[in-house]
């Protein structure tokens, strides 16, 4: 059994010790991980923020951060390390050009999706642009924007397998020792501790969101306002994590 | 006051929504802006806050030309209700009330306690400040919308459209409140519609508007009904003009006369009458036919309101006796339909 033996490998205590063992994998991973979410939140929700509230330039920003989508990370990762040199450096820009297009979307989409007659409402009320943009359009982008953040945080987890091609030692390890030795238990061990590791950070940015999510914002969205056509259904092209983690690691 | 001076607004796709508006709202009446789509009425209304720039022409309130101001102190000073509302979703209802006096540098209790005053005000109880905005009905929410515009104690108020997405009997309601509302506080607000009824209803001075941007005419309700400008104006008032211009006309004239009556609960006697059935207090309950049998009493009218009233209660009573009540709804006596006809005859004289 595969996964029997899987588990022995999870389970077997000289993986749990030492300087490659599977804790000291997950926080490298961990880092790589949160480094690259931050690192993409910086770039996209000011971005994000700026073309939802203005209304200028969303065509260039969808078109741009779809182009970014289609780039291969593992082929981003190599092609970086080929060039600038740096193993750490080459995993973190190419994961941060993998999170940044969600974040963006959810941002924007976030914004946009703001009740123009709550919009209208607020410029009427004498809000200052920067006003509106902070007192009413963020607070009410916030579901879009988490989801977007927990998105990314998805992809990302998946993804940072590839940083073990250049050596770095992340989750991905176990993975590609795995293949290259035949070692199916250590390879699935791996791809097992990877899947844990997204959901128990999914989780922890669901809790997160409960608590940046107004609570008149969460009631109606439980109550199903969202009307048909706005920003949110069309959201939905963002990648599935699954998706974009098979096709790159 | 709030005065346009040949104001035009073309839009970039080429479309004039408002042509040469030439038009003086007065301070402390209810003006509605009235018309089909596309006539201008809310590119009008918003060109007062600056939500629209015109294209020519100038807009002032009390003299100042709206331009000179920029346009979030402007607003400040300016209530604004819209369709829907509008209510902030992530915001209580009592913040919602308070935004504008948070914006002019309120501190927050000062602005709470005064937006409390405002729930009041509009009649909602003070437990539904804790609330949020997507917990209320939707009448409530547009109460609470016409208090978060008036927190700051505007002198002038802009309302666009802000009861056409509630139901019949909650709008009606709204508009007796806003009758209530500006009969205390004697606001200058204009108020845009597409229903002409609701112009009618409540507007002190109604202008009529026309597809192009057109005012097609500016005048008080009653002179629409009586003397329309034109072919276009007679159609929109609608062709049962004639009978809700007697909305304008007051009952006084007409004479109540008596009528025999049969307390509640007591035996019928046989008679050739129709009585009305009065309850202890002497309020019409309906009418007993020449039968004896029980039928449902149509309309009532309050003596001195609209002769409107007076007539319909006649054209709706089974017994062809129009009913008068006083202020605290009892009998006062009956009236025919060709009683009141005689009177609004004899007022054309």
């Amino acid at each position: 059994m595969i996964f029997a033996d899987a588990f022995g490998w999870l389970l077997d205590p000289a993986n749990w010790s030492g300087g490659k063992s599977i804790p000291v994998r997950i926080g490298i991973h961990l880092l790589y991980c949160f480094g690259a979410v931050l690192g993409a939140a910086l770039i996209a929700v000011p971005l994000g923020l700026f073309v939802g509230h203005t209304g200028r330039g969303g065509l260039v920003l969808v078109g741009g951060s779809n182009a970014l989508r289609a780039l291969p990370t593992l082929g981003l990762v190599t092609f970086l390390y080929l060039v600038v040199g740096g193993s750490t450096v080459s995993v973190l820009i190419s994961l941060v050009v993998l999170a940044v297009p969600p974040i963006l979307a959810g941002t924007y989409a976030g914004v946009q999706d703001v009740d123009r007659g709550v919009v209208d409402a607020a410029r009427g009320m004498g809000m200052t642009g920067a006003q509106r943009l902070w007192q009413v359009e963020v607070p009410n982008a916030m579901p879009l924007l988490v989801g977007g953040l927990r998105n990314a945080m998805l992809q990302v987890v998946a993804t940072a397998s590839v940083a073990a091609f250049v050596g770095v030692e992340t989750l991905g390890r176990p993975l590609l020792d795995g293949i290259r030795v035949l070692d199916y238990p250590q390879f699935v061990g791996g791809a097992i501790l990877i899947a844990l590791l997204a959901v128990v950070l999914d989780a922890v940015l669901a809790v997160v969101g409960r608590l940046v999510v107004p609570a008149g914002v969460r009631l109606s969205a439980r109550t199903g306002k969202a009307r048909p056509g706005s920003a949110a259904s069309r959201r939905r092209e963002v990648p599935t994590p699954v998706e974009s983690g098979g096709s790159t690691a | 006051m709030i005065e346009f001076r040949d104001v035009t607004k073309r839009f970039d796709d080429g479309t004039t929504a408002v042509n040469g508006l030439d038009l003086v709202v007065e301070a402390g009446t209810i003006t509605v802006f009235v018309g089909p789509s596309g006539c201008g009425k809310t590119t009008s209304l918003r060109m007062v806050n600056r939500m629209i720039d015109p294209t020519s022409g100038t807009v002032l309130v009390d003299g100042r030309d709206v331009l000179g101001v920029d346009p979030p102190t402007l607003r400040r000073g300016i209530g604004y209700v819209i369709q829907q509302a509008g209510l902030f979703p992530h915001r209580t209802v009592l913040d919602n009330v308070a935004t504008v006096p948070l914006l002019t540098g309120w501190t927050r209790r000062k602005a709470r306690q005064r937006a409390a005053e405002l729930l009041e005000l509009v009649g909602l109880p003070a437990e539904l400040g804790r609330r949020y905005p997507v917990q209320l009905s939707g009448g409530q929410q547009q109460r609470v919308g016409v208090a978060r515009a008036l927190a700051a104690d505007p002198p002038v108020l802009l309302m666009d459209e802000p009861f056409s997405a509630v139901d019949p009997v909650v709008r009606e309601g709204l508009q007796d409140e806003l009758l209530r509302l500006q009969a205390e506080l004697d606001k200058t607000i204009v108020f845009v519609t597409h229903d002409i009824d609701e112009a009618i209803r409540i507007g002190e001075k109604v202008a009529v508007m026309r597809t192009g941007g057109f005012l097609a005419q500016y005048a008080p309700p009653a002179e629409l009904l009586t003397r329309p400008a034109d072919d276009f104006v007679a159609s929109f008032v609608g062709k049962d003009r004639g009978y809700r211009r007697l909305s304008f006309v007051d009952s006084s004239g007409v004479e109540v006369a008596e009528v025999p009556t049969i307390a509640e609960g007591a035996p019928v006697e046989s008679s050739s009458d129709w009585r009305l059935v009065v309850d202890a207090d002497k309020r019409p309950q309906g009418w007993v036919a020449p039968d004896s049998s029980s039928v449902p009493g149509g309309s009532l009218y309050e003596v001195g309101a609209s002769i409107r009233g007076a007539l319909d209660a006649a054209l709706s009573s089974p017994s062809g006796l129009g009913v008068a009540v006083d202020a605290e709804g009892r009998l006062a006596g009956v009236v025919t339909a060709r009683q009141v006809l005689d009177v609004i005859e004899s007022r054309r004289g």
